[in-house]
């Protein structure tokens, strides 16, 4: 039915670091592995505000929305990252929302109730980063 | 397959077209964002947008920057942006970087240089992966500058993949080509070399508070002073993009040089070549596409053993391929 090359189904995730933290190696090993899977990412860099994030996430018009945080802080920034892009249409029902960082089991559980559909801690495969993102960006609603 | 044609030039779009058509022309910024995509992958509804937005197109401004890697593109154009809005003008960037040749996949990250313009209403950048064309832009760079011209931006950046030396497409698709230059490029007879050096129409030398700025800068006019009269003399302008220095300059140098192709009637001339230069490359483009069918690909595998095979030379080859149209 195409007439021209269409690259419809090319998945554009942002990765983004909230807060004030500095270390971005993991972010970076992330936005790399993400690349390699033959995706685009959009790297913004780090100390980036929760409505910084929102705004890159709405112009970009990204399936995937993933953030890493290594300080401690990601209970307070990750939900305020997800509230920014709620006021500007951008919801896990459109978006996939990832976390990435030192996480303890409880607080992901918290942090998958307020829109998360993974939380990526120290020892998890880019490998199965990138497949989860394929597996789960076609249910996502982009009308 | 449908055939498109060229007619329907006021084309009404209906149902949930109709309705992102409405916002984004209302100023939402997501309608746009979502447009942007679609025109982006050459999907039927983003020609379709395309098509009832074009002739709002043609308002905007456009200012390419181009130059190598690392020159430091993406802060100018965070500086331009600025200093554009700075006179209450709005702005819209498109920033390219290349894709993977093997995976397809891309790193854009054009963006890193332009946090401060985020929290700013007047200012839209979309980050683009080259996906595949070689001239420093991608193929559907042009329709994404269309569609932010239509939203309303009043000027529109558009930075280059990091450029080596005939990387040139941008000056075919921006009224003003920057060239970004940095001190200790190489010797004097890089700037002789055809290519991208004899594209700007402004010249910038970034870093110039770095040592060679200065024999940079007389290499640059040297070379200058050797080119045809073409109605304009390319201006070479030091800046320190990290810090804003020399970016006035920088900007009046743009609107000096769109003054001249207003003036002397080479805006109007400059306009048709690029509408005829989109033609022919998205033409090029359908006849290649038309070709990649199954029986086509099937012909190109025969077609490929029998010139590796020395059975057939390549230039028979291409011309038997394209007898399958």
């Amino acid at each position: 039915m195409s007439d021209t090359a269409t690259m419809t189904d090319q998945i554009r995730v942002l990765v983004a670091k909230p807060g004030l933290d500095g270390h971005d190696r993991g972010a970076k090993i992330v936005a790399r592995a993400l690349r390699d899977a033959g995706m685009e990412v959009i790297y913004t860099g780090i100390r980036q505000t929760p409505d910084m994030i929102a705004e890159a996430a709405l112009q970009e018009d990204v399936h995937v929305v993933a953030l890493s945080v290594l300080s401690g802080a990601h209970l307070e920034l990750f939900p305020r990252v997800v509230d920014a892009c709620r006021e500007r249409g951008i919801t896990p029902d459109n978006t996939l929302f990832l976390g990435g960082g030192i996480i303890p089991d409880e607080d992901a559980d918290s942090l998958k109730e307020s829109g998360f559909s993974a939380i990526f801690g120290p020892g998890a495969h880019t490998g199965d980063i990138a497949e989860f993102v394929r597996a789960q960006v076609p249910a996502l609603d982009r009308s | 397959m449908t055939t498109d044609t060229a007619d329907a030039p006021h084309a009404s779009l209906s149902g949930r077209l109709a309705e992102l058509e409405a916002h984004l022309l209302g100023g939402d910024r997501r309608a746009l964002a979502r447009v942007l995509s679609w025109v982006e992958s050459g999907d039927q509804r983003g020609r379709e947008m395309l098509r009832a937005l074009y002739p709002r197109s043609g308002r905007a401004r456009t200012i390419g920057l181009t130059g190598s890697p690392g020159a430091g593109k993406s802060t100018v154009t965070n500086e331009l942006a600025k200093s554009f809005r700075a006179r209450g003008q709005t702005v819209g960037i498109v920033a390219i970087d290349p894709s993977s040749p093997y995976t397809m996949g891309a790193i854009l990250g054009d963006r890193v240089r332009m946090t401060e313009l985020y929290s700013d209403q007047g200012v839209f950048i979309r980050s683009l992966a080259s996906r595949g064309a070689l001239g420093g832009l991608s193929a559907a760079t042009q329709d994404v500058v269309h569609v932010l011209d239509a939203y309303g931006k009043d000027v529109i950046l558009i930075e280059t993949v990091g450029a080596g030396q005939d990387e040139v497409d941008i000056a075919g698709a921006a009224q003003t080509t920057i060239l970004v230059n940095t001190p200790n490029m190489g010797d004097e007879v890089q700037t002789l070399k055809a290519g991208i050096m004899e594209i700007a129409d402004v010249l910038a030398v970034n870093k110039s508070d770095l040592p060679g700025a200065d024999r940079m800068v007389s290499a640059l006019k040297a070379l200058l002073s050797l080119n045809p009269d073409r109605g304009w003399d390319p201006p070479v302008v030091r800046i320190v993009g990290t810090r804003g220095e020399g970016i006035d300059t920088l900007t009046e140098a743009c609107d000096s040089h769109f003054e001249e192709l207003r003036s002397s009637g080479r805006l109007e001339a400059a306009e048709l070549a690029r509408a005829r230069q989109q033609i022919t490359s998205l033409a090029r483009a359908n006849v290649l596409n038309r070709l990649h069918t199954e029986s086509g690909e099937q012909r190109l595998d025969d077609l490929s053993a029998a010139v590796a095979g020395r059975l057939a030379d390549p230039h028979s080859a291409a011309k038997a391929w394209l007898a399958e149209l």
